[in-house]
């Protein structure tokens, strides 16, 4: 059973052992819109907690992507650029990068999914 | 933060609402893909509350308007109005926006939200010995623009107003003081209301009871940004002229008393323009927003992205951007910087989407 983590900037992290699956949560995705690109990054690349490592984009707008953990990018979910709305039908499905977890400790300074939900209900 | 006489409707409506030139503004309801096309398609409505109105009153009105107006509003008629600029001595753009002429004594000025402040003052400033008025009507009109090829029979059959006899840039005013004009800013036909807060609520109400689809300031960008219109902030600036944009169409060099930066232009068009605003069609999914950079292929900038959108009408990614005249040819190649990555793009006409203006 894996969990799932959550950034302020509504990235989610879903963890298998030490990889984690990030994507965009369902409140984003419905703010967005439809995504018309998603801006990834390449296998092999570091990625930084907090840091910035792609984008997406709806007609209405572009957002930076953040990293929830330090790690190197596995694997980029090539079915996003033929049919970047993959990500409005099944948001927790539709992950955008998989990652290597180098710190798991890093995980406890975010958001479980209640606490997410009540960061959505007031961030609005 | 400000709020037009709609705001709560907005909220009943699920809208989402973002800050807007110091308004708490609805960027979409239903979404703004589906937005966008009931205007193209069929109609919709805007609160448009947001934008300013300023009356010039006395007997030198004409000369007045026409000192600080770029286009020449002598040759209106009564219930006429035309799209100009207000510029600098320095050809600068201060604004844009609409003149109506209800008479040769009292015209009506229609300038941009986030301008209000700014424009008044320099209306003001420039006042100097012209016997004239000066009267801001921000707080007594709100807005509506209905836009799309059914309005005309939207507003008689909704609202009972009757426009047929409205040519495009023409208006009336009802009994009630309600100015009604057949202007926009979508690339179709329709019309824009101005009136007290209440009448527009109780229009407002009536329209979308009757399922016409209220729309949002997100499609609006994307509309007028297909007609290749203008906004200011992004395509027009204190920093740049008219003819920059290539709105030289509404710039009359040769109006008999000139106009506030009418030397400097016609000397920036004597020299000829450095940068040109054109439009962009960009090989790639990812969409060039404003600021972005614009490099010639040698990898140098010539330029910025000052709108682009995925357009929605053409299916793919477009943008207008202000470059370096040498780069203006219609086919040339440049490039465009989208974040990390470089994407390719050709010169284009940046009337992306040609109105369907009734004339």
């Amino acid at each position: 059973m894996s969990k799932i983590y959550y950034l302020p900037t509504h990235e989610y992290i879903k963890v298998d052992g030490n990889i984690g699956y990030v994507g965009v949560s369902e409140y984003a995705a419905k703010q967005l819109g439809a995504v018309t690109y998603v801006d990834m990054p390449e296998e092999g690349d570091e990625v930084v907690a907090g840091e910035e490592f792609g984008a997406i984009e709806s007609r209405k707008a572009a957002s930076d992507l953040f990293s929830p953990v330090d790690g190197e990018v596995i694997e980029v979910n090539a079915e996003l650029e033929d049919d970047p709305k993959l990500i409005n039908n099944d948001p927790l499905e539709a992950w955008i990068i998989k990652v290597s977890i180098a710190d798991p400790a890093q995980l406890e300074g975010l958001m479980d999914g209640e606490a997410y939900a009540k960061f959505c209900e007031t961030a609005h | 933060m400000k709020q037009t006489c709609l705001y709560n409707s907005h909220l009943e409506l699920n809208a989402q609402m973002a800050p807007f030139a110091g308004y708490d503004m609805p960027i979409e309801y239903a979404g703004l893909d589906s937005e966008h096309t009931a205007v193209r398609t069929s109609v919709g409505v805007f609160d448009v509350s947001h934008m300013g109105e300023v009356d010039i009153k006395g007997p030198d009105t004409l000369a007045f308007v026409n000192h600080i107006f770029t286009n020449d509003a002598a040759v209106l008629i009564d219930g006429q109005c035309a799209y100009g600029m207000m510029t600098a001595q320095d050809g600068g753009t201060v604004d844009d926006l609409l003149v109506y002429r209800h008479n040769a004594d009292w015209f009506m000025l229609v300038i941009n939200a986030a301008n209000i402040d700014k424009d008044l003052a320099w209306i003001r400033a420039n006042k100097s010995n012209y016997r004239v008025d000066i009267i801001d009507r921000c707080d007594d009109f709100s807005q509506l623009a209905v836009q799309g090829p059914s309005s005309e029979e939207t507003l008689n059959a909704v609202l009972g107003i009757d426009c047929s006899d409205l040519g495009f840039y023409t208006f009336k005013v009802l009994p009630t003081g309600t100015i009604v004009s057949r202007t926009g800013y979508t690339g179709e036909d329709g019309f824009e209301i101005y009136a007290p807060a209440a009448e527009i609520i109780e229009y407002w109400n009536k329209l979308i009871a009757a399922g016409v689809a209220p729309c949002g300031l997100g499609c609006r960008d994307t509309l007028r940004f297909e007609a290749g219109l203008p906004l200011y902030g992004d395509e027009l600036a204190d920093d740049i002229t008219p003819l920059e944009a290539g709105l030289g169409m509404f710039v009359k060099l040769d109006k008999a008393d000139g106009f506030i930066g009418c030397d400097a232009l016609a000397s920036q068009k004597e020299d000829g323009l450095k940068r040109k605003l054109v439009g962009l069609e960009l090989d790639t999914p990812a969409t060039a927003r404003h600021g972005f950079e614009v490099l010639n292929n040698e990898g140098e900038i010539i330029g910025t992205i000052t709108t682009g959108y995925n357009s929605l009408t053409l299916g793919k990614n477009i943008a207008m951007a202000l470059i370096d005249a040498r780069y203006a040819a219609l086919g040339t190649d440049v490039q465009v910087k989208i974040r990390r990555k470089t994407a390719p793009a050709k010169v284009i006409k940046k009337r992306f989407y040609t109105p369907n203006y009734k004339k």
